[in-house]
């Protein structure tokens, strides 16, 4: 399938481009029965714009808010929710046919509120016969599917029959690894749940568990691509690919950056200012750290190569922490004393009081 | 339930793929990809399309461009510019990020 479309790459001549269309997502959508209520989305307000916006209106705010929480660009941790609706709003606001179908509806649904359509609720429109405007639409919700998705117009999707060919979509997953899978390497089981058509052509949800090796000396946001490991392809179509993204459990001890380790290692003051060996932590065990006198806890202090493995391996930053014994003893006490009494210390000198 | 143990490929500056690849895990065909590379959006080692071989990074890289193309309209040039600054402010953000642990 592809060997024939890679050969116009290798040839020098000049050829005309043909779109050749892939259909990259869910081969398989969830469609609801009618008779099931779901919650009335308000595109309106998804969009931003008032119920009599005109066309162009439309599009710039649609344009603006796309950019805004494009999950590519925007850091917005909702980003790519925001973004789906924002695009299912636009499939129908876009479409003069579409809303004025939607807007029949009336405007006295709140978004949320338990929504069933009308028994034919879009008789007496005149479509021109797109049904879903893209082939590759993306997981619209429940309310899209429920007025737009089944038989909403006379184009029915295509199916299965036909020449029509897919590749299977790409699946996407997180992975919560703990930065000690990152120094020795893993094992993680992950649980998938993926949509299927059954023998019925009735959509099911299967759930199935792969055992993914860690390989030692991952990083934090770090992409392990499985080919094949994605959504079965359409019509003899080539199978999907699993992204799985690496993310670090937050460590209780150290910070990570990149394969560089920070820690924040107590140490006592005799300790910084005469100089001491003293154990310190590391993921791969404790390791002794020698501390030079005079130390203060703007000096970092590096361990080389003890980060996380790899070529080159990173190093761990030990940041030291000056920390003051209490005074909750007469002995302490007394010791604070003479230091006060035979210490010239002044720490605010440099404040000139 | 299966229980083999699957290895994948980190996509990292190390993972070697070829033009065919690439395009198998874009969904798109090879001229596609040569648009990215005459852009400068991607930069595989080899002399000709035959021979390249990308990274991981550069798979990355392309997955980010399809989208950008597809969901912004973004033409070529605009999402190479796109790509730059993405960069930039990754370093940015990660420079802030080392600031403020400091403290």
């Amino acid at each position: 399938m592809y060997d024939a479309i890679l050969s116009t790459a290798d040839s020098s001549q000049p050829t005309i481009d043909v779109p050749i269309v892939f259909f990259c997502d869910n081969a398989a959508q969830t469609v609801r029965p009618l008779e099931q209520g779901v919650d009335f989305k308000d595109y309106y307000k998804i969009m931003g714009v008032k119920r009599d916006a005109t066309q162009d209106e439309i599009k710039r705010s649609y344009r603006k808010l796309a950019r805004k929480y494009h999950p590519d660009v925007s850091k917005h941790t909702d980003a790519e929710t925001r973004f789906k609706e924002i695009g299912e709003a636009y499939e129908v606001l876009k479409d003069p046919e579409k809303r004025a179908a939607y807007d029949q509806l009336g405007a006295n649904w709140k978004a949320g509120q338990d929504f069933r359509p009308p028994p034919d609720w879009d008789a007496g429109f005149e479509f021109s016969g797109g049904g879903y405007t893209r082939p590759d639409s993306p997981d619209y919700s429940d309310f899209f599917e429920s007025l737009f998705g089944h038989g909403f117009g006379s184009a029915p999707r295509a199916g299965g029959q036909g020449g029509f060919r897919a590749r299977g979509e790409d699946h996407h997953a997180k992975v919560l690894i703990d930065l000690e899978d990152a120094y020795h390497g893993a094992a993680k089981t992950i649980v998938l749940h993926s949509p299927e058509l059954d023998a019925g052509g009735h959509v099911t949800t299967r759930e199935h568990s792969l055992n993914v090796k860690i390989p030692k000396g991952i990083r934090q946001g770090q992409k392990i691509r499985l080919s094949g490991q994605g959504a079965p392809g359409f019509g003899g179509g080539a199978t999907g690919d699993l992204y799985l993204e690496i993310e670090f459990n937050q460590h209780k001890l150290y910070r990570v950056e990149g394969r560089d380790l920070y820690l924040d290692l107590p140490v006592a003051p005799w300790e910084a200012a005469l100089g001491a060996t003293i154990k310190t932590p590391t993921p791969a065990g404790p390791v002794d750290l020698k501390i030079p006198a005079g130390s203060s806890s703007e000096r970092k202090l590096r361990l080389k190569e003890r980060g996380i493995p790899g070529n080159p391996p990173g190093d761990i930053y030990v940041i030291p922490q000056i920390t003051l014994p209490s005074a909750d003893s007469d002995q302490a006490r007394d010791l604070y004393r003479k230091m006060e009494q035979q210490l010239a210390f002044n720490p605010r000198s440099k404040m000139g009081v | 339930m299966k229980t083999e143990l699957l290895s994948g490929i980190v996509l990292d500056e190390q993972a070697e793929l070829t033009l065919g690849d690439l395009c198998r895990a874009c969904c798109q065909h090879g001229e596609w990809v040569v648009q990215l590379v005459n852009e400068g959006i991607l930069e595989p080692a080899g002399r000709d399309p035959s021979h390249w071989r990308f990274t991981g990074t550069s798979l990355q890289k392309a997955h980010i461009a399809m989208r950008l193309q597809r969901d912004l309209d973004v033409n070529l040039a605009g999402v190479a510019l796109a790509l730059d600054l993405m960069d930039e402010i990754e370093s940015l953000r990660a420079l802030v990020c080392r600031l403020e642990s400091r403290d």
